[in-house]
């Protein structure tokens, strides 16, 4: 914890906003699942959000996102309507993607969202080539990837630190760091449990923060985003934990309740929460208004998706090519 | 072997029209680079880029790293980001380390962002076989990625197409391939005065009645020396080259079947679920009752390809081969 720091009101508001928003918006995508009216997988977030809200508060409209198949809270704190999300989700051409992506696949052109990638370590050298564009026409955006720790392990991941420190590309490399690999716990699945220590190899500048301290995140993020904004990629390693199943499919045999238990002591929502109260920076009024706002939204967002309408099958082989030169 | 160049003095190589192609795409556009392996500093694998590194800049003319899945992955992050990257990888064998790229990410984010993203990229690389080097720098995948919906599949044989479809290939907003064999970067000709290419259609480079032979890139040549010889005993081929592998022009193709009733395919490809059995599917689908007789195949032989020339030659579709073909569909055994 980071009792030192003392955000004020508006800025302590929409960190635990934005985090209680991206909670309630996935309790109720999983319910939504299980009515059976999103379909396909549905990897959710919670737990892990206070890096996705650390991280890309320290990001502008300029900058390039690119993230997994985990992305229900990148996308919204990149400013994509949860509308637009529930709809995608619920398979309706309102979709963010027109509901050809669903949820692994969340894309937004006007924020520079670029997926929404499902295949782990797929989405490290697209970032890198997004932030070699930005270097060669002499902009000023960067580009943040996110990936968990599991990417580590794929070439992919080597590749894209070894291109990115050759090339000095503003590329800012987020790892959540969960612990497991699907259900692979990292002991099985990474020799070098640092991940940020990795980065050493490549002469990459590196941190590791505990990825349930939002305040932490942003911190380190700010430093993170400082150096990537000078011309040098940045890894940094955000510690957190998922509290939910893989996917709808997990019986999560590979780890115990006690583990889960334990973790959501540090539940990054109640941490900060308890913080700002115990600070006297906003109390349970405060918090009620947050749920009372987030509440609405979310319901907006499901009669958004309810509504929405199914693109028709004569559609189907649209957008296999492009239909306009670029 | 120029029957179809029309030369009048051989003035140019096909590894100079490319690299003519390239020289120009860099002019006519700040946003086009090359990168690859070996392109700048040892001047291409091929020698395609000699001398480029020199002119252009490391930065444009940048060398990559032996990372196939990093270096086109962030080709694709750069055409994403506005530039217009040509990627070379050195054969289409190490094309598989960047599968995933291609595949999974290339030729999926149009459809999959619901036409929010375009990737103008463009990735060239040698193919093919017959220089001896064996089973991992000797195959013909081309056919693979023509499978796979979102790219187009370039397979130039000619020192025109080899200098005129790069252009057009830049200027596509989806993901283009082109497969260069390796056998034909020595060819020499001249270039014909009108320069601009199409990249969707096949043509005919020798018009015939009795048999449409139809194929591709370095087997272009030994068919229409196959057709040279068997025209001597009044058979008349039409060679057609396919030039596009995907989309393929059916149209050009079936029209030619609707003259000829009888088709051919010489493909450096193997035989099973190659882009010869995707021809003579569509060529049953289409046009079955033009026929007169079944549909015949010259393809690789169905091994890893051997490094000794015997066998490497056995193994390959060659000019014999396609002549005895020729005869047999023909009744004219000789």
């Amino acid at each position: 914890m980071s009792d030192d720091l003392q955000p004020d009101y508006e800025k302590a508001r929409k960190l635990l906003f934005e985090m209680v928003r991206m909670r309630r918006f996935e309790e109720r995508s999983i319910e939504s699942y299980q009515s059976g009216k999103i379909r396909g997988f549905l990897h959710v977030y919670i737990g892990e959000e206070a890096v996705a809200t650390g991280v890309m508060g320290q990001l502008k409209a300029e900058d390039s996102i690119v993230a997994t198949y985990r992305e229900h809270g990148h996308a919204l704190a990149r400013g994509i309507s949860a509308k637009s999300i529930m709809a995608e989700m619920y398979g309706k051409q309102e979709g963010c993607a027109r509901g050809r992506g669903g949820s692994m696949h969340l894309f937004d052109k006007t924020k520079k969202f670029y997926g929404g990638n499902a295949i782990v370590g797929g989405g490290l050298p697209l970032a890198v080539g997004l932030a070699l564009a930005d270097k060669m026409q002499q902009r000023t955006g960067v580009t943040a990837c996110f990936f968990g720790e599991g990417a580590t392990a794929e070439g992919a991941f080597h590749e894209s630190m070894n291109l990115a420190a050759l090339w000095k590309v503003p590329v800012l490399f987020v790892c959540e760091n969960n612990l497991y690999a699907m259900g692979t716990p990292i002991a099985v699945e990474l020799a070098q449990k640092n991940v940020a220590r990795m980065a050493d190899s490549y002469g990459i500048a590196n941190t590791s923060v505990d990825g349930m301290d939002v305040l932490a995140v942003v911190e380190a993020a700010k430093t993170a985003v400082d150096c990537v904004r000078s011309g040098q990629p940045y890894l940094l390693e955000c510690r957190t934990y998922r509290f939910r199943p893989h996917s709808m499919f997990d019986a999560e045999l590979y780890r115990s309740k006690e583990e889960v238990d334990q973790w959501k002591r540090r539940d990054p929502i109640t941490l900060f929460f308890d913080q700002l109260n115990r600070a006297q920076v906003l109390d349970v009024a405060d918090l009620e208004a947050i749920e009372a706002e987030v509440a609405r939204e979310i319901d907006d967002a499901v009669d958004f998706a309810e509504a929405g309408t199914l693109e028709p099958i004569s559609d189907l082989l649209r957008f296999v090519y492009s239909e306009a030169a670029v | 072997m120029n029957a179809v160049l029309n030369i009048v003095a051989p003035s140019i190589t096909y590894r100079e029209a490319v690299a003519e192609a390239i020289r120009e795409a860099m002019e006519a556009d700040p946003r086009v680079f090359l990168l690859g392996e070996d392109v700048g500093h040892y001047g291409g694998c091929f020698g395609v880029s000699r001398g480029m590194l020199t002119q252009y800049g490391p930065e444009r003319i940048r060398d990559a790293p032996l990372s196939e899945t990093g270096f086109v992955g962030a080709g694709i992050g750069a055409a994403l980001g506005g530039m217009r990257p040509i990627i070379e990888i050195m054969t289409v064998n190490f094309s598989l380390l960047a599968l995933d790229q291609i595949v999974n990410t290339a030729a999926t984010l149009s459809h999959m962002s619901g036409g929010q993203f375009h990737v103008p990229i463009v990735i060239r690389m040698a193919t093919g076989g017959g220089k001896q080097i064996a089973a991992q720098h000797s195959h013909s995948w081309e056919g693979w990625f023509a499978h796979i919906p979102g790219l187009r599949i370039l397979v130039p044989a000619t020192l025109e197409d080899a200098r005129g479809m790069l252009a057009p290939a830049l200027a596509d907003p989806d993901p283009v391939l082109i497969f260069e064999n390796q056998t034909l970067y020595n060819l020499k000709g001249e270039l014909p005065q009108n320069r601009t290419v199409d990249i969707c259609s096949a043509k005919i480079r020798r018009s015939g009645s009795d048999v449409s032979l139809l194929t591709y890139g370095a087997s272009l040549y030994k068919a229409l020396e196959a057709a040279a010889i068997v025209a001597e005993s009044g058979i008349n081929a039409e060679v057609i080259d396919l030039r596009v592998l995907r989309p393929l022009d059916d149209r050009t193709i079936m029209e030619s079947i609707r003259r000829t009733h009888r088709a051919l395919i010489v493909d450096e490809g193997w035989r099973s679920g190659g882009i010869s059995a995707e021809i003579a599917a569509r060529i049953t689908e289409q046009s079955f009752y033009d026929l007169d007789c079944p549909v015949e195949r010259v393809c690789t032989a169905e091994i890893p390809l051997p490094y000794c020339k015997h066998l490497e030659d056995a193994s390959l579709p060659q000019t014999a081969t396609i002549v005895n073909s020729l005869r047999k569909m023909v009744g004219k055994d000789g």
